[in-house]
């Protein structure tokens, strides 16, 4: 069922099912349920197999790092960051510091930029191949093309242990650049991971793309007209699956990606098996952006050396910035009052915002394919929690 | 691309009653203007945004409660540049960022304000002319209290439902035990005190 993207209301406001209540079924899926990808619950009504009503329920990890960032400093926040969606702390970060420097004034060195770049692209490759993972085992396919995508992060995670110290909570960025430079010989090394990594893509896409259960499975699964999904604020692959060419790194260029030359992969229908060669794609343009990134490297700052750290209070007013983490849009929104802390610190979450729709997506379809839409959508639930 | 808000200002004064919508410059190094809706107007500012073609603000990016306690520092973020504010007590406020897929700019800032802080808290839903504004409004009636008018579906969304304060608004006070709450346990303690020895 599709809804109308003339009349882009809830379905919530429609009259419930005509079917008698006695005849339904309730299911409250999660939150402890290995599909929902986390603390995730659905209530979710069904008729036989098909789904007429799906409500998400959130909050199973609400720790309200919004309130905890107005207590403490601009840059106190930033480990905290790398806890909302912690499969890609490096983008979190990233946006987090191209918010305050747009608040601030502040401007970052070229070499800083580069490294924000090549970590970031790294950060998508990393999310890009999970994906395909824990999608194939939201199909059933439990482990195996997680493996082989986890074989390939652990090699990227090692680089990033080395850049930063942690696996995963990186930490990293610093308002005005980056907190180290890049180690000696480390370029190197991540170029010849990125140089074989188009062979990993080939030989996962060999055994994935083309499987004849992955297609029964995927495809007309899940699809929106793309004025319905502009209007349902979903960005990032969601959005690009479904024809609209709206990339952060185009449509509002920030940092250097304007030096790059990439393609911007889009899909036809939109459906869960568009999503998924979408993020092998961008996975694909991602590999050439790095390849770029690591010919251009300059020398230089890592760090503007004006750039405060500690004592550090913005002017007053606000901003808005936000970057394509891979995800969709990442945005922060704060608020300054001239005080060492933020008077309002707001996160723009891709993950919850592109759940909006998922009741639309879901509805008249069976209760097995909810299972994949959610997978498609790609949450990570430290950040539609926060 | 940023808007070209001076321009946008006077189309939307020409739409609405002049008095709906305000300039308000931000003082800071972003340079991110907004506009301050008057809530009656503000949905159809947001439609006319929104259909206009030459405008085609179609991506309702981001919603962003605020507590405001004291309206000073409010107009200290988004300062006046025509009219002189009246004197008025704390308030809450809603910003909404638009951005256009299309013609690739934003962002453009809306605010609108409610009356006060306590009991006149209600801001018209945009649900009906952006639907991305449904969890995000839904989520600041949760934390900050404001009560959108014509929302299909206005419940808490982050914390549990029987939770009764709004957690972000700057007075609130956190509990000292979040999970307290009477059970039929506690009469039966309070039954067993005799029986146990007195405290040294």
């Amino acid at each position: 069922m599709i809804s109308d993207p003339a009349m882009p209301y809830p379905p919530s406001a429609n009259p419930s099912p005509v079917l008698d209540d006695d005849q339904l079924l309730h299911v409250s899926l999660g939150p402890q349920h290995p599909s929902t990808h986390g603390v995730f619950r659905m209530n979710v009504v069904l008729d036989g197999e098909t789904v007429v009503s799906l409500k998400p329920v959130f909050g199973y990890l609400h720790r309200n790092h919004e309130k905890i960032a107005e207590g403490i400093t601009y840059l106190s926040s930033m480990p905290f960051t790398d806890r909302l969606d912690y499969i890609c702390p490096l983008t979190n970060n990233w946006a987090y510091a191209r918010a305050v420097e747009t608040l601030a004034g502040i401007e970052v060195p070229e070499r800083a930029e580069y490294i924000r770049v090549i970590t970031g692209e790294l950060t998508r490759l990393i999310n890009h191949s999970a994906f395909a993972g824990f999608f194939m085992g939201d199909m059933g396919a439990w482990g195996s093309a997680l493996m082989y995508a986890f074989r390939e992060r652990e090699l990227i995670l090692d680089l990033f242990e080395e850049l930063t110290g942690a696996r995963m909570m990186s930490n990293f960025m610093r308002f005005g650049g980056c907190r180290s430079d890049l180690p000696e010989g480390w370029a190197a090394r991540a170029k010849t991971l990125i140089d074989g990594f188009p062979a990993f893509l080939d030989e996962l896409e060999k055994l994935l793309t083309g499987n004849e259960i992955l297609l029964a499975r995927t495809q007309d699964i899940g699809a929106l007209p793309k004025e319905t999904l502009i209007n349902g604020g979903i960005t990032g692959p969601m959005l690009r699956a479904a024809g609209v060419p709206y990339d952060l790194r185009k449509s509002r260029p920030y940092g250097i990606y304007d030096r790059f030359k990439f393609r911007v992969p889009i899909g036809e229908k939109g459906d869960c098996y568009d999503r998924f060669m979408m993020r092998f794609l961008e996975m694909r343009e991602s590999i050439s952006i790095l390849q770029q990134a690591f010919e251009q490297l300059p020398e230089g700052e890592y760090i503007n050396p004006k750039a405060k750290l500690r004592s550090f209070k913005p002017p007053v007013g606000e901003a808005y910035a936000a970057i394509e983490c891979p995800k969709g849009e990442l945005g922060f929104h704060l608020i300054s009052d001239g005080t060492f802390n933020p008077f309002r610190y707001r996160i723009r979450p891709p993950s919850f915002i592109n759940l909006t729709l998922l009741e639309d997506m879901c509805l008249g379809l069976d209760l097995a394919d909810v299972v994949l839409i959610l997978g498609s959508v790609d949450i990570v639930l430290g950040e539609v929690d926060r | 691309m940023t808007p070209d808000l001076p321009t946008i200002l006077t189309r939307l004064q020409a739409t609405l009653p002049a008095a709906a919508v305000a300039h308000r410059r931000n003082p800071g190094p972003s340079g991110q203007d907004s506009l301050l809706v008057a809530p009656e107007h503000l949905v159809a500012a947001c439609r006319f945004l929104r259909d206009t073609p030459d405008l085609d603000f179609d991506l309702l990016t981001n919603v962003t409660g605020v507590d405001w306690p004291d309206p000073a520092k409010a107009d200290a973020v988004a300062v006046p540049v025509e009219e002189t504010p009246p004197p008025r007590g704390g308030f809450l406020e809603v910003v909404y960022q638009l951005f256009s897929t299309s013609r690739r700019a934003g962002p453009l800032v809306l605010r609108a304000r409610t009356e006060d802080r306590q009991t006149r808290v209600k801001i018209p839903s945009v649900v009906e002319v952006y639907r991305s504004a449904e969890f995000q409004e839904r989520e600041i009636y949760d934390l900050f209290g404001v009560v959108f008018t014509g929302h299909p579906d206005l419940r808490r969304i982050l914390m549990w439902d029987e939770f009764e304060d709004h957690p972000m608004r700057k007075d609130y006070v956190a509990p000292d035990d979040y999970e307290y709450e009477p059970t039929p346990h506690d009469a039966v303690l309070e039954k067993a005190k005799p029986h146990y020895p007195a405290a040294p």
